[in-house]
């Protein structure tokens, strides 16, 4: 749990942060969105302290983050922002191990979590450790800024537009590994943006900030139905609404008893993609397949209609 | 004065192209390398090669090769000019252009048999020494092997290997025996002792300070990229003292070291004296803080935002940070001041000789009051190879220590 | 990286300068604690502001001519036709600023007598190599887009040299010519050793007499036109870069 209490940060006379107060649940992914100059950034900053507030606190699992020092606990705290900030001079093993170095883990525990993280982004640790930085793709060069940012087995994790750099294809494929890795090791993940699409693809939560202020702090589906100001409205898009009502919600809650001709959907698609299929094959219903391969009901143009339907 | 590597690395790859289809096509010419034959041609068989004077400071006599030495000699010289011009002036593979260091090593061999062949036998007072006609060929040589190093891009340690197999080259012949008939060596004979003690008091004057240096400026560097307000103040008075002549500043600091040996008990004793090597060291140490220092705070300023935000977002202490990441990174960048600071006090270290600090200055401005050119190379030539070398080695370091500079290239 | 002065100490070391080479002893009092009883405080064998004016006669003629060789070799090398020299004359850069300017200029006076000549000709090939190096600097990094863009707009080599290239390599060529003047200004001093009319004299009769108030008014002098000119020099390229608007 992380607690942000009426925390302020002000560069002379203007605040950058104003006055910001969030609850933040344990394992869950929180976005925070917001134009540039919104304050995201430096709110982001302040909770591991490489910026520090003016006023107001801020509490992990209910201690005070200045209770020790900012370097450790920044330690305990993952950090990965865009551009990956590698270590040029260090290869990609020695990048993810500096945490765990400094922390003073045993030799054979860094090699073996360097292994599994490398792993568990795709990287085959024989051929990408030993390699510089500068040697790999964007794409790869941001999985190790993610990878070194999970070394010590953070409880929390914070990012900075961590995706930012990344063409489009890539970016799908990271966010999608990301909630991956967030489930794996049950991290609360704090991630800033400034894109809405990724904000809906991967919050919980979703803080709204403008001018200093968080306008709106909520789930997704309660931002898309009540937007709080016209300025979260217009954040939203307001073309975009209905799809990205559909697109926070998953097939297997919009079955529908009976049977429909055509290729069966899967219930684990989101129903924006189920519509797009819909749309595409021409029918008014497709049948939906479960988890293990037996038809469950179907899904109908209809009911996907009235499911992005704004409230009356 | 940091140089652009990036580009660097452009241009030769070039010139390797450019070596790569010279030797698929035909004989063309090679515009540097004709002009260079030229050169060496004229200096060959139109300027004179040595001069024969009948004591060490009357009028010489110009000889040219032919004069200068036995036939059979004469004539394999002449062949071995003409074969190298004949390389330079075509378009050739870039290997064979190396015969340059051929024709570099005859025309060395050749001026010791000169002296020999000139000097009259048993006149101890007769002086031979190169006269214009081997300095153009030794260019024209030197500009000819240097190309063909530049094109060939060797990896630093190659670099630094051919220097040392040129210095040992330079060494044996010197150690044989086969120039002591030249004009250079007589005044050296005469010298011995004050020669190596000289070059003791060079090497310790340039070295030392800057070594000083070295300690002070990198930590007032990184004191200055963390304090702002102290950077433009500093800098601003080291590069004052830049601009100050170095004979001028020298002579300056007579005076304080002279009050400071007299007044504070102990001084003295340590070698601290108004004259002498004392002012010469703190005036070397003093020109050379302005590139440590800034080098420093340049390299440091380098080192990537990302890097840096990552470093400390991730838990690095101050020092860690400093230790780990950023000194790291901005060494190159270090290493290139103390190049430069390194080339630049061996050749101020010269004019010490002018306020009794000795050194190699002290040959040359003798030579210089005594118009003796023999007595002046003395001096000058250990000087420039000293500096020379002091390059070569440094930049093939600096090369080194970049990191993965190799692969970078490579891609 | 020379001390930005504000605009009112500039012109106050100005003045101090000429005043002191008009009106020498008004500041004999200042170095009267320098030297020994009744040995003579202010320089007396030659006027100051002669030599001074030698001394800018010298490194002016040097750096002139060092410029026009320089931009022109440069512009050689950085030419298609000329691009066989472009790594040796790199090379050769580097390999040329190991040479120390006091072995240059003892190994000229053989070639050239004693005197002016062979100061000039060390501080020419001295100065020639700051200059080509960010000549070379300058022509060698330019925008791709603004090249490409010259040529798509159909001008000829000579125009695209003239109108595009030089103009914007023109701060980085000043530049050079600025480092090349405050290390000239320094090395003329030594063409003394060597009977040169510059400050250097001033110098040396103080280090001969151990007169130290010459060396310091000699020393001070050359200081002094080299951060003014050096000064000058750098406001003079902020206004062309200014008006070139980058």
């Amino acid at each position: 749990m992380i607690e942000i209490e009426n925390i302020t940060k002000r560069y002379g006379e203007t605040a950058v942060v104003d006055d910001v107060s969030l609850t933040i649940a344990p394992r869950t992914v929180t976005v925070i969105v917001g134009t540039s100059g919104s304050g995201k950034t430096t709110l982001l900053r302040m909770v591991n302290r490489l910026v520090e507030p003016t006023s107001g606190a801020i509490r992990l699992d209910g201690e005070d983050n200045r209770s020790l020092p900012g370097y450790e606990l920044r330690r305990r705290i993952g950090y990965a922002i865009q551009g990956h900030g590698l270590f040029p001079h260090r290869t990609v093993a020695q990048n993810i191990a500096t945490v765990p170095t400094l922390l003073g883990w045993e030799r054979s525990r860094i090699d073996a979590k360097v292994e599994e993280l490398l792993t568990l982004f795709q990287l085959d640790p024989a051929a990408f450790g030993p390699r510089f930085p500068h040697e790999l793709s964007g794409g790869q060069q941001q999985r190790v800024g993610v990878a070194r940012a999970l070394a010590a087995e953070p409880k929390v994790l914070l990012m900075d537009e961590p995706f930012g750099a990344l063409d489009p294809i890539i970016r799908a494929k990271a966010q999608d590994d990301l909630l991956a890795i967030q489930k794996h090791f049950e991290t609360t993940i704090i991630l800033v943006t400034h894109d809405m699409e990724e904000a809906f693809q991967l919050a919980d939560h979703i803080a709204v900030m403008d001018k200093g202020k968080v306008v709106q702090y909520a789930t997704p589906s309660e931002m898309l139905l009540k937007p709080a100001t016209s300025f979260v409205e217009s954040l939203i898009g307001v073309g975009e609404r209905p799809y990205r009502l559909l697109a926070i919600a998953p097939v297997a809650s919009a079955v529908e008893p009976g049977a429909a001709e055509g290729a069966p959907i899967s219930s684990a698609l989101t129903q924006r993609e189920a519509l797009a299929e819909l749309l595409w094959s021409g029918r008014n219903a497709l049948p939906v397949a479960g988890p293990d391969g037996a038809i469950i009901g179907k899904i109908s143009l209809e009911g996907l209609a009235r499911r992005a339907a704004g409230p009356t | 004065m940091i140089g652009v590597p990036g580009s660097a690395c452009r241009c030769r790859r070039r010139a390797d192209t450019a070596g790569r289809e010279s030797g698929l096509k035909a004989l063309r010419f090679d515009k540097l390398g004709a002009i260079i034959a030229a050169l060496a041609l004229g200096g060959a068989f139109i300027a004179p090669f040595a001069t024969f004077r009948a004591n060490r400071i009357v009028a010489g006599e110009a000889k040219t090769i032919i004069e200068a030495l036995p036939l059979n000699w004469s004539t394999g010289l002449l062949l071995v000019v003409l074969a190298a011009a004949a390389v330079a002036a075509f378009r050739s593979p870039v290997p064979l252009r190396l015969v340059a260091f051929a024709a570099l090593a005859g025309l060395a061999f050749a001026i010791g048999v000169a002296a020999g062949f000139l000097t009259p036998a048993g006149n101890s007072y007769a002086r031979i020494s190169p006269a214009s006609g081997f300095w153009v060929m030794l260019f024209a040589f030197g500009l000819l092997a240097a190309d063909a190093l530049t094109r060939l891009r060797p990896a630093p340690f190659v670099r630094i290997a051919v220097l040392v197999a040129v210095l040992a080259f330079v060494g044996i012949l010197l150690l044989s025996g086969s120039w002591d008939g030249l004009s250079l060596l007589k005044e050296y004979a005469s010298r011995v002792d004050t020669f190596w003690a000289e070059a003791r008091k060079h090497v310790t004057l340039a070295l030392g300070s800057l070594v000083a240096a070295t300690i002070v400026g990198i930590p007032l560097g990184i004191l200055c990229h963390r304090v702002t307000q102290l950077r433009d103040g500093l800098l601003g008075v080291l590069n004052a003292i830049q601009t100050i002549p170095s004979i001028a500043l020298f002579g300056i600091l007579i005076a304080p070291l002279g009050w400071i040996a007299a007044n504070i008990p102990g001084a003295a004793t340590i070698g601290i004296r108004g004259i002498g090597v004392a002012p010469a060291f703190v005036a070397l140490f003093l020109y050379s803080l302005l590139p440590v220092v800034a080098n420093t705070v340049v390299g440091l300023a380098g080192v990537p935002r990302d890097a840096n935000d990552a470093a400390r977002g991730i838990g690095m202490t101050d020092w860690q940070r400093l230790v780990g990441i950023e000194f790291p990174l901005a060494f190159p960048v270090i290493l290139t001041g103390i190049r430069i600071v390194l080339v630049q006090n061996i050749g101020l270290a010269t004019i010490a000789a002018l306020i009794g600090g000795g050194g190699f200055g002290v040959f040359v401005f003798q030579g210089v009051g005594q118009t003796a050119m023999d007595l002046v190379l003395l001096g000058a030539v250990p000087t420039v190879v000293l500096a020379f070398a002091a390059a070569i080695v440094l930049d093939a370091v600096i090369e080194m220590a970049k990191p993965n500079n190799r692969q970078a290239e490579a891609r | 990286m020379m001390p930005k002065l504000p605009v009112f100490l500039r012109l106050a070391a100005f003045a101090l300068l000429i005043a002191f080479l008009l009106q020498p002893q008004w500041f004999e009092p200042l170095l009267r604690p320098l030297v020994q009883d009744n040995a003579p405080v202010i320089y007396n064998q030659g006027s100051l502001l002669q030599l001074t004016l030698l001394h800018l006669r010298t490194v002016a003629m040097a750096t002139v001519a060092a410029t026009v060789v320089a931009i022109a070799l440069a512009i050689l090398v950085t030419r298609a036709s000329g691009a066989e020299f472009l790594p040796l004359s790199r090379s050769l850069v580097n390999i040329g600023q190991t040479f120390p300017p006091v072995a240059v200029l003892a190994l000229a006076v053989p070639i050239f007598g004693f005197g002016e000549k062979p100061t000039l000709i060390a501080l020419f090939l001295y100065g020639l190599l700051p200059i080509f190096e960010n000549a070379l600097t300058g022509l060698t990094t330019l925008p791709p887009s603004v090249m490409e863009a010259a040529r798509g707009a159909g001008m000829t080599g000579g125009q695209r040299l003239v109108k595009v290239e030089l103009p914007l390599a023109m701060p980085v060529i000043l530049a050079g010519i600025r480092l090349s003047i405050v290390i000239s200004l320094a090395t003329a001093t030594i063409g003394s050793t060597v009977a040169a009319k510059t400050l250097g004299e001033v110098i040396i009769a103080g280090l001969q007499s151990n007169n130290l108030a010459f060396v310091v008014q000699g020393g001070l002098i050359v200081a002094a036109l080299a951060v003014l000119l050096h000064d000058g020099l750098q406001a003079a390229e902020r206004k062309l870069v200014a008006r070139m608007g980058r």
